[in-house]
């Protein structure tokens, strides 16, 4: 007999609802048991003091555990891949074994919208953005994926969360507002928490951590 | 004979005419040379308004800028008072130096975010703040040098500690990783591969 197509509809639909179901349980939940490999991590980069905290933060993680690394910046940054790169490179003249294969990544990503664009105009490239997200984060394969605020994270974590979802990988998004958030959270921030996406959420001032009790203060980077 | 006090002002890697130009203006000049500064160093960034240089051989405040540098960490380290944009960067990079600190917000920028950081520096006394270029030659006037707190760096290790801590990391320094659920039989292992398209 042949399987029923509503048969085959019901029970793929069984599968998304326990998938999301056990997704939307353990977001936030810390890891019962610790990985038994280093982690891949995508690292996002952005513009002003964006990069400059993250880098700050990148510098004392333990390099070992979370490797390989990848980090990701704006077409239109110049300079925050080129910052990643001097600090990976400056790691390579501290290790004298090497691993190549597990060397760091830098990729740029198609912003979703510049600064000044119409809103209309930024319909499309909003679009082709989170293709590209789609894209990069399919290449990259990231376990963790480590951001704090600029609009290039939003179409990376949705991305990434929504493959969760389908079952495809598990990526955990550690997201730290930046150090200029004490008020308010930024916009990329604010989405994250409701959503939510992150399932570490870092901010660097107390009464923010009042205000949105979910997430974490743990002090400040600089 | 004067002592040598040097002001530098910064815009980091913005444009902020109003701010050079404020500085440029004889009420901010004649402030900071009644407050016992010598010199003045401006950068200008992408700005496009040019200050005048002044030789200060006639008793007066020395003046010069360039537009961007290097070596901006050294004029930090060689200047008795730091003006500054409101961007973070050039902010904690000038306190962790424990220099004296006037940030001026650029009114001008659509979302002025960075005025709050500057704000809450200030009421922890951290640095002094000016809400405008506008305001900038009172608030050198009234300025309090010894009323400010030095700013205690933060430290990042504190978030990376809580990151390893999620997912059962040690810290450098402590045992091995927390391990739960040792002793699993390998028929557990094997069947959580066969759902590892589910599970974690």
């Amino acid at each position: 007999m042949e399987p029923d197509f509503l048969t085959i509809i019901a029970l793929i639909v069984s599968l998304l609802v326990i998938r999301v179901t056990y997704v939307l349980y353990w977001t936030g939940r810390p890891f019962k048991r610790a990985p038994k490999t280093s982690l891949r991590t995508m690292i996002v980069l952005g513009s002003g003091g964006h990069t400059a905290e993250m880098l700050s933060i990148v510098n004392v993680l333990q390099k070992d555990k979370y490797a390989p690394r990848s980090y990701v910046a704006a077409l239109t940054d110049n300079m925050s891949l080129q910052k990643a790169q001097v600090y990976e490179e400056s790691l390579q003249n501290h290790e004298n074994n090497v691993d190549k294969k597990r060397g760091a990544q830098f990729m740029q990503i198609y912003r979703s919208r510049e600064v000044g664009q119409s809103y209309i105009t930024s319909i499309g490239t909003t679009i082709v953005a989170i293709i590209h997200a789609m894209w990069i984060v399919l290449k990259l394969r990231p376990q963790v994926i480590l951001c704090n605020g600029p609009g290039t994270c939003i179409p990376l974590c949705a991305c990434a969360y929504l493959l969760k979802l389908i079952g495809w990988r598990w990526c955990t998004t550690i997201y730290i507002e930046s150090i200029a958030r004490v008020k308010k959270l930024s916009l990329s921030g604010f989405l994250l928490y409701k959503l939510p996406l992150a399932d570490q959420f870092f901010v660097q001032w107390p009464l923010l951590q009042q205000k949105f009790p979910r997430s974490q203060y743990a002090g400040r980077v600089m | 004979m004067r002592e040598r006090k040097g002001v530098f002002v910064t815009v980091g890697t913005t444009s902020f005419d109003k701010l050079v130009a404020a500085v440029d203006s004889e009420p901010v000049k004649a402030a900071l040379f009644r407050r016992g500064f010598s010199h003045l160093q401006i950068q200008i960034g992408r700005g496009t308004y040019i200050p005048s240089k002044v030789s200060g051989e006639d008793g007066e405040l020395e003046v010069d800028y360039f537009t961007f540098s290097p070596t901006i960490a050294d004029h930090l380290t060689a200047a008795s008072l730091v003006i500054s944009h409101a961007g973070s960067g050039s902010i904690f990079e000038t306190l962790r130096l424990g220099k004296p600190l006037v940030v001026v917000v650029n009114e001008d920028l659509m979302d002025n975010h960075q005025a709050e950081l500057a704000e809450e520096l200030a009421d922890r006394k951290h640095l002094f703040f000016a809400r405008g270029p506008h305001l900038l030659a009172q608030t050198i006037e009234s300025m309090d040098l010894e009323s400010l707190v030095p700013y205690t760096p933060g430290n990042p290790k504190n978030i990376a500690d809580q990151i390893d801590a999620f997912f059962g990391f040690s810290s450098p320094g402590e045992g091995s990783d927390q391990k739960g659920g040792e002793g699993e039989g390998a028929s557990v292992s094997k069947i959580s591969k066969l759902f590892s398209f589910f599970f974690r």
